[in-house]
This record gives structure tokens, sequence and C-alpha cells, in this order.
């Protein structure tokens, strides 16, 4: 392959030269290159293959519009699909794969598809893969995401770290092109905060890549002495390599920032992406816009390019994308493209305007090149890349013997992000674009993106938009000079496609990334498929990763022209955020890993972690499930051995995690009667109540115990799970529903460690461990007391007789400073009673054993009668939920209602998520009675237990039901029996 | 979005939790708890909230904040917050001391 690098200019370094491998291939470029350029500098044209028909494929523009030319960069973990190679910067090492092409590029087998093209015309999805429905996941899409894929994602855990930050400032730019530069540097000079992000590497935008003079320098010399002016005032940040890819309520933008993107991997403690979210009090978009396409037959074949992308390359890259270049145009633009690349010493065959004769200001231009007015390109030839295309005018048809087309066929400004808002665009007849021309809530588009075109215009406009912006926010702008640059005649026309006379049956592409043709567009319209939305999901028209930047318009201008309306008259469909393909590590950002999610530790975390606990996830808390000790082979050991031990001696464990909210005030009372369904003003001074908290529409929000320790001060434990929504709730009652009383409510959850003593012997250990006076016996602290005390010789502590075991049972509140060394004193002060550690695991199989309801019986759909709980509410009183849980459907006996389920073979193990059916019933929805909910074996009753949820539940007692799990596939017998299966009659509450 | 918090100043959505149409709760004697106008009352306060495109006042939490429930005036197109109140009245006082956050599980 022969050289494309022109001798001369361009903004690279060639003094040094970077190695790079496409497709295994070893090529090389110069710092400044794309990967884009660089492949073109090396004479390759062939990127990739298309989307549906496999055709080979080149580069069409040199930024984001990009739609072909997508690439896998790296390796390994590090693999990267569906890359646009026009954006790539280019560094020593970079390896590249082409995507879509099986098994080389050259050859690709898939190409056939090419020839099956009906079957992959517009809505084949729908037509074509329609029955049988089976076939879908079987059949259908395995084969079409071989034939369609795009790149492959790396498969393993992405090794680099990605941060996220924000940044505040009065005005945000986007886009440091000529409107940009101004923008912020009119901003900054009056001393407003301003933040500039470009997605580019360097500022300037098309002053990097247009041939102007503006002050007397070049374009890049002009953006360079701006951009040095930026950094050094004070109140201005400039990002670069920053996209920014949505905007949001209230002046928020969402930008990621590719800070290592240019590197084979990032540098020690470097992220390889930042996202930022700006908030600005006003925004400006100079954005710019997109170069649109003409479509015509076989305009996708490598080689047919966006003209400013040739002219930016010659420019910039110092690259001629062609040995001899045809300018086909619609537009002043494609002019002043042909005049730079003469200048830059490019080949320039000739350029058709599809207008006219030459325009004014461009006879320099015509004087040199072959013009071809009002002339049409036709047809392109060549196997992997354009070798000749087809022209007709008035004049007649000749073939041009050129490989490359620099098409101009007007600019789409880009107003993206603007439209996140759901703004519809207006229709600017005079740059024949969709524009947002009023600002909308403090953004306002400037330049290019406004439809301001060429660089005097867009340098004014950004110093225009800045004043308004400013004078919006309450800043005064200072005066600022225009810089001095020629005016150059920037007029468009519109060609966008008109259907050949005698159609040689080529494809006229419109969208390149998703294969759709103007002979789609055609179908769609005439099955019916007019309206744009429709137009777009039938045809997936402008659905890639470019969202159409280079097709939606001539897809519209071609369902106006077929349907005799007009543009507007048509429609357009609006952008949705992010403007460019989004890394979703970057959005996660540190939020992986251990660090997805906070780690709730209690107090006596280390205790656990000392006695070897296996510890579970309880939201975000870290509980121990259970103490394995040595010999203990198995979890059913370990967890049958602690509940023996407490139910025979005395075990410990941790319940610091339970919620805790004190209650105080003179109010206290009334207010917890409010919210409570049971009536804890009734509990005396000293001891403890149970308590069920219901949602206003009936249903069972939460259950706990409620400590009273002066007729104006409550202590409320809720559950571990739902303590902050309980504390919200809480809140509610008292801001929101009663005001007036007077009463506050603080979470002290984390304060308090806090630790069960349970078993017969338990009255023993915590007399041990509680100071003079308190006497701990069943006269001097019966169960359900509490009382503020101290421990351990002045520690003080909050002692309550509550038992979740049905033993008598302590639990013991300390300081959470003291947690771990009051663990450690309970254990040895129990060794002479064999005490033991025990976790959540046990717990559970002592609650079910005594058929007390958890979180999986107060699951958001059960009402205090369903769990048996009916005896403690207080129902002559107003409180949430009160009168909605007296509705019918609520009270029904025939609902769910908790009870218990024992085997009839012993051998049998119920299991929670199994069906209960009447015995002999088929398992069918119709039949269901209900669930289990929890299962346990229980070594007290030596038995396997359940609780399960059963329509009409404990009139059935005695009743044998079929149990029955379609997922673990066990069917067995079982009798229903009273939720308690250890000490009904509750004698060993008592000490023993 | 972003919700001036009178407590706290302006702070992101995420700190604050939505409870919807901010309603009156229905009041009964407690004699009147088992009737039928007291239930029609209260389902029309559960079940019929209004759902606007247009201006809603809602109630909103600042849970990760002053814990302050507020009253946002909040149009539903555009996001935009027009009022925002302590939703225990002008006299309630924040509450000032947070000692401990609950946070969501
Ligand atoms: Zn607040």
């Amino acid at each position: 392959m022969t050289s494309h690098r022109l001798p001369t200019g361009g903004l690279i370094n060639r003094a040094r030269r970077l190695s790079f491998t496409f497709d295994g291939a070893v090529y090389g470029g110069h710092p400044g290159d794309t990967l884009a350029s660089a492949l073109l500098a090396n004479g390759v044209r062939l990127f990739g293959r298309s989307f549906k028909y496999h055709r080979p494929r080149g580069v069409l523009s040199a930024g984001h519009e990009e739609p072909n030319a997508l690439v896998e960069l790296r390796s390994g973990a590090r693999r990267e699909p569906n890359t646009k190679a026009t954006v790539v910067e280019l560094y020593d090492g970079l390896e590249s794969m082409s995507q879509n092409r099986w098994p080389s590029l050259q050859f690709d087998a898939m190409a056939v598809n090419g020839l099956l093209k009906p079957a992959f015309a517009a809505g084949f999805y729908y037509k074509t893969f329609m029955w049988p429905a089976s076939f879908w996941e079987k059949v259908y899409e395995p084969i079409i995401r071989r034939a369609a894929g795009l790149g492959r994602a790396a498969g393993v855990a992405d090794p680099d770290a990605y941060e996220r930050d924000h940044l505040h400032c009065d005005l945000l730019v986007v886009g440091g092109g000529p409107a940009g530069l101004m923008a912020a540097l009119s901003a900054g000079r009056a001393g407003a905060r301003v933040v500039l992000c470009d997605d580019d590497v360097r500022l300037g935008g098309r002053l990097l890549a247009e041939r102007v003079e503006v002050d007397g320098q070049s374009g890049p010399d002009f953006a360079d002495a701006v951009a040095a002016e930026l950094k050094a005032l004070p109140t201005v940040t400039v990002l670069t390599r920053t996209a920014v890819v949505a905007a949001f309520d209230q002046g928020t933008f969402a930008a990621v920032e590719r800070v290592a993107d240019n590197m084979p991997a990032p540098k020690a403690h470097q992220p390889r992406q930042r996202f930022w979210t700006i908030v600005a009090k006003a925004a400006i978009l100079a954005t710019g816009a997109t170069e649109r396409p003409i479509v015509f037959p076989n305009n996708d074949r490598p080689g047919v390019m966006l003209a400013g992308a040739v002219q930016s390359y010659a420019n910039r890259h110092a690259v001629a994308a062609g040995k001899s270049i045809a300018v086909y145009t619609a537009t002043d633009a494609g002019w002043t493209a042909a005049r730079d690349l003469l200048a830059a010493g490019a080949a320039v065959a000739a350029v058709i305007d599809t207008r006219g004769a030459t325009p004014p200001g461009f006879e320099d231009v015509g004087a040199r090149v072959r013009t071809v007015p009002g002339g049409r390109v036709t047809n392109t030839h060549g196997r992997l890349g354009v070798t000749a295309i087809d022209v007709a005018s008035a004049a007649g048809t000749s073939r041009l013997d050129v490989d490359v087309v620099a098409v101009s066929g007007g600019f789409n400004p880009s107003i993206q992000l603007i439209s996140h808002f759901g703004v519809r665009p207006t229709w600017n007849e005079r740059i024949a674009g969709f524009v947002i021309p009023q600002p909308v809530k403090g953004i306002r588009c400037a330049g290019a993106a406004a439809g301001h075109y060429g660089l005097s215009a867009d340098l004014a406009d950004g110093i225009r938009a800045a004043g308004d912006a400013l004078g919006e926010i309450g800043i005064a702008m200072k005066p600022i000079r225009m810089p001095t640059t020629a005016v150059v005649r920037h007029d468009v026309g519109t060609a966008w496609w008109q259907p050949a006379p005698g159609d040689i049956g080529a494809k006229a592409f419109v969208d390149l990334q998703h294969d759709v043709a103007a002979s789609d567009v055609m179908l769609a319209h005439r099955e019916g498929f007019r309206s744009v939305e429709h137009l777009k999901r039938y045809t997936t028209l402008g659905m890639a990763t470019d969202q159409g930047r280079t097709s939606n318009t001539d897809g519209l201008a071609i369902m106006a022209l077929l349907s005799h309306q007009s543009i507007p008259q048509t429609g357009v469909t609006l952008a949705r955020p992010p403007t460019v393909p989004l890394a979703i590590g970057a959005v996660a950002g540190g939020h992986r890993g251990t660090a997805f999610r906070p780690v709730r530790r209690t107090p006596v975390h280390g205790w656990a972690q000392e006695l070897g606990a296996v510890f579970v996830d309880v939201g975000q808390w870290k509980r121990p499930q259970y103490f394995p000790r040595s010999g203990e082979t198995d979890w059913l050991q370990t967890v049958n051995r602690e509940v023996e031990t407490v139910r025979s001696a005395v075990g410990v464990t941790d319940v610091s995690t339970l919620g805790k909210i004190e209650v105080e005030g003179p109010d206290a009372a009334a207010y917890l009667d409010r919210v409570c369904a049971t009536r804890p003003s009734a509990i005396p001074v000293g001891s403890c109540g149970y308590m069920v908290m219901l949602r206003e529409d009936g249903i069972v929000k939460d259950d706990g115990m409620i400590a009273r320790f002066a007729p104006d001060r409550f202590f409320a434990f809720v559950s571990t799970v739902h303590a902050a929504a309980v504390y919200r709730h809480m809140q509610y009652c008292r801001q929101v529903l009663w005001p007036d009383l007077d009463v506050t409510l603080t979470a002290v959850t984390d304060a308090w460690a806090q630790l069960a003593v349970a078993g017969p012997k338990s009255a023993r250990v915590v007399g041990a461990l509680v100071d003079a006076p308190t006497v701990v016996d069943m006269a001097g602290f019966p169960p359900m007391s509490c009382r503020e005390v101290t421990v351990c010789g002045g520690v003080p502590a909050r002692l309550y007789g509550l038992s979740f075991s049905g033993e008598r049972a302590f639990e013991i509140g300390v300081p959470a400073r003291y947690g771990e060394a009051f663990a450690r004193r309970i254990m040895e002060v129990g060794a002479e009673h064999g005490i033991t550690a025990y976790g959540t695991e046990a717990m559970a199989v002592m609650r079910v054993e005594k058929g007390y309801p958890a979180g999986a019986e107060i699951n958001g759909q059960t009402t205090a009668a369903d769990l048996g709980l009916a005896p403690a509410l207080a129902t002559d009183k107003d409180h949430v939920g009160r009168v909605l849980s007296a509705r019918q459907d609520l009270t029904d006996g025939r609902r769910a209602r908790l009870v218990g389920l024992k085997p009839v073979d012993a051998a049998d193990r119920l299991r929670g998520g199994a069906h209960v059916l009447a015995k002999g019933a088929a398992p069918e929805a119709a039949n269901d009675l209900g669930w289990i909910t929890s299962a346990a074996w229980s070594p007290t009753a030596r038995s396997s237990i359940a609780l399960a949820m059963v329509a009409g539940g404990p009139d059935r007692l005695g009743e044998v039901v079929r149990v029955w799990d379609g997922i673990r596939n066990t069917d067995m017998l079982a009798e229903i029996v009273p939720p308690c299966f250890v000490d009904p009659e509750g004698n060993r509450i008592h000490d023993a | 979005m972003r919700i001036p918090c009178p407590f706290c100043g302006p702070r992101d959505v995420i700190e604050f939790t939505v409870h919807g149409e901010a309603r009156q709760r229905p009041v009964f004697e407690a004699h009147e708890l088992d009737t039928p106008a007291a239930r029609e009352a209260f389902v029309d306060y559960v079940y019929l909230r209004d759902n606007p495109a247009g201006l809603h006042v809602e109630h909103w939490y600042h849970g990760i904040g002053c814990q302050s429930w507020l009253l946002v005036t909040r149009d539903t197109r555009t996001h935009d917050i027009l009022e925002v109140a302590y939703a225990a009245g002008e006299e309630e006082p924040a509450p000032a001391v947070v000692r401990t956050m609950e946070v969501a599980s």
C-alpha cells in the first residue's frame, strides 16, 4: 500500500512514530493521529463489514457521527467493542480489530446476505420470524445474532478503575470550536465561573480542520491562543477529552472524561474514565453541526466520505484520503473543502454540484478543477472500495476514475443534548435543518449548532450567546473584540435523494450503521409506516449507536418526498441520552465489588469474628449466621448444637441490628397509640409491650417491642430490615399526620450494642453481670421488664426481659463502644454454665419452633388476623390502618392464615416455597391453598417443621394436606398443626 | 432533579423519598371507625390519589439530610419545583439534632 500521508502540514508530530496494529498487521502513525487518520495514511480503506448485508465499509466521517468504522480495541480484559476509529486517539502499541466479518475482512462469507436481501428488508424481524413462537429463542435469534452482531464484549471483569466527580459553575459551554471558544472567553473575562468541555483532545473544533485566518493567525494558532488565555483565567475550567452526554433538569449535565483511553492501560491510581456531574446556572451548546451525506446508489463503498471529513484529514492529519478525489456537493462547504484539498496538495478530479454553476467566490476552484454543474452521482464501482463513479448532468453522462467521493449534502445542527428535554426542534428553511431557536431551561445553542454557518458568524454567535446567558443569570459582560476573519459564503442547497429514472437496482443507503436503504423507507411508506416514529422502528433507521446523526434527516426527507409533504410536516424524532455510547463502568464509578453498597457491621462484629462466626448479609448488615466449633462438619450440626444449648443451658447472640427508636415527650403515649395498632399507652413504666404497626391500607407493616422507661419516654425496637422505612413512617406520622403532638423521635440503632442472653440459665449469667441493687430473678426482674442499670461495675446499660426463643431470656444494651468487651465478658461469665454463641440461623429455628411471624410472614400481603395477632390489637381507637384493616376482604377467615406443618412421614423434609394443596388435589393454580413461608429442622421437636400461610388456616387443624414443590420436585403429605411446636403453654419463659 | 430543602438548601433528589400526593388524612371519632362513610373516606385517601400531568403537591422526605417531611409543589411535566415547605407547618422548626441516620437497607 502506498502512503497517503501528505509531505507537509497537519497537526501531527512527525518526529515521533507510533506503532499499532489493525487485524494483526503492523502500521505506523504519529502523535496527533486518530486510528482512522493513521489507517487512511497507510492506505487502508476497508474498516469493517456492515450490520445486515456484510458489505465492505470504510470510514465516512472524522468524528462521533461515524456509522461505519467501528472497531474493537485492545485485547483480553480490556477489549472494548464498537469504538469509532474516527475518535480513537492513536497511541504506541494500540491493538485494533475489525468487526462483523467472518472469516476475514477481505472475504466475508456472510456477504451472501446481500443476495438474500428481501429477507433482510425493513420489518424483517416482524415478518420473517413470526412462526412458530418457540423457534424464536432456539433458531432465529442465534442466527440473527451471529449474522448481525457487532463487536464482542471482553467477557471478563474490567480491570480498570472509574471515578465520579462534580463541578459547579455559572456557565457550561459544550464544545470548544469557534463559537464555544468565544463564549467561554467572553464569560471567563467577565469573571463568571465557566466550565468548557470538548470531546476532542485539543480545543478548536473546525478551526483545526479548515484553512482559515483569524486575527492574522492560522485556525490552530488562534485556538491555541484562546486556550492559553482560558487556562490562565482563574474562574475557567477546561475539560478536554470530555463528552457531555446528557442534560437533566435544573442545569444538571453528565459528562465523561476519557482520562486514560489514549494509552494501553491506565497508570497506577489513574482512572480510565471520569464521570462528571456538572451543575450549571446556564449552558451554551456550541456543539457544531454534522454534515449530511447524499443518498445515491452504492453510496456505501469505502471511499465515499463526508467532504468536511476529507478536508479535516488533509488539514489536521496531513492525510489525502484518496489519490483522486471527486467532490459531490449541494453546499458551498463542499467547494471550501475542494479549495483546502487543492491547497494541501491533494488531487481533486472534479466538483459535482447538484445546484448549478460554480457559486460566487469559488471561481478560483472552478478554474483549477473540472466542474459538473447540476450534476448527480448515479453509481459507484469497485469491489472493496470506490474505483470509479458514474456522473450525470444536462451535459450528459460520464465515468470518472476516482477513489474518494467527498460528499456534502448539508448540515444537521447538533442539538441532541437540548432535545433530551423533549423539546421538538423547528425546521429552518434557510439552512435546511432542524434548530432549537429559543433557550430551553437556560440552555441555548450557539454557532453552527444554532444554524449559523461560516467562521465569522460562528465567532460572533459565541459572543452573542455568552452575553445572553450571562444576562439571564445576572452577570455583566465586558465588551469583547470580535476577531477579524474573512467572510466566506456558506450557503446550502438540498440534495437528499432522487429516485433515478431507470433504477439500476443498487441500494442507496440512508443509515449506514443499520444498513437501511432508501428502498426500506419506500417499503415503510408503502406499508403505511409513515409517521416518523413508525418509520424509525419499522426500518431501525437512526437507532444505532450513532443515533442517526448522518441519517435521520435524509430518511425524513425521503419520507417527505414520498408522501408529498414538507419535512416539518413529516415530523422529527428526538434523541435520548447518552449522546455518545457510554461505558457502564463510568456510570458505576467506584460503586462496584465490595463498594457496590455500604456494609454495616455491628459494634460486636469483631467478637463474632474472633469466635469464627460465618456471616450472612441481612440488608446492608453483616450478621453472624452460626458459630462453627472444631469437629463440626456441617452447618446443621452447628445450628442444632446452638439451639440445644440455648434450650438446655444458655446462649448469647448479637441483636444490635434491630432498629431502635427513642420516642419522647408529653404526647409520646398518645402518639404511639395512633402509630401502633396495639395500645402502647397501656404498657406500665418499667415494662415492655408487643407492638404491631399497620399500613394505612390495613396490611401489617412491622412488629416489634416497645419498652417504657418513664411515662413520657418509650424505646421502640423494630425489624432490622424495616428499620429505615419504619422510622420514615414514624416521622411521617409525627410531622405530617399529627404535628400537634409534642413528641420527638430519634433513631439510635448504631448507638447501642445489644446482646440477647437466652436459656434456662440466662438469669444466672445476667445476674452476674448487672450491678447491685438490681436482682435478676423472677421477683426482681420478671419477663417483659425493662430497666436502666449498670453492668460490669458502672457501664450504663439497658436491661430488657425479652425473649424471641420462648426461653427465659434477656436483652442487654450497652453503648456501642463497650459492645465487644461486654460480649467477651458475657462469654467469660457464662462459661461455667456452658454458654454458646449462637447466630441468626439458630435464632430463626427457635422462632419457627415458637411460631413467631417474621419477614417471610410479614411480607406486605398479610393482616394481623392472618398472622394470628388479632388479639393483640386495640380496635377502639383510631390508628394508622384501623379503618381499612376492618374491611371484609381483609378479615375473611378464608384468607391464607398462619399455621404450622409437620410431615406425616418423619423422613420427609419441608422446604420454604412449597405449595399446599388438598390431599389428592392436582398441582394446579386453581387448587392452591397456600405456601410454606419458613421451614426448619427442629432439634427440640426432633422433626422437620414449617410455618405456612394456608387458606382458612386455623380452621383446618389436623387436616393432612399435600405439600408439592415443582421446583425441587418433591411431593409429600403433612399435617396442619398450631404454629407453635415447643412449649405452647409458655412455661419455659420463667426461671428454671 | 434538586429539591430546595428549607432547612438544608438545594439537595439532589437521591437524598429524598417521595410519598406521593399530599392529602389530608380523614378524621373520625372512635365510634365512627366502622361506618361506611369512614371506609369510603379512607379508600379515597389511600387509593384514589391524583396523578396529574402538571402541578402536583407531594410529600417528600429528606431522609439523607434533616429528616424533614416536606410539602413540595412540583410540575410533573418539567420537574420544576415551585414551592417547598415543611409538612408540619410554617412554625415547625426543622429537627435540630440528627444523631444517627437510618439509611435505606
Ligand atoms: Zn433537609
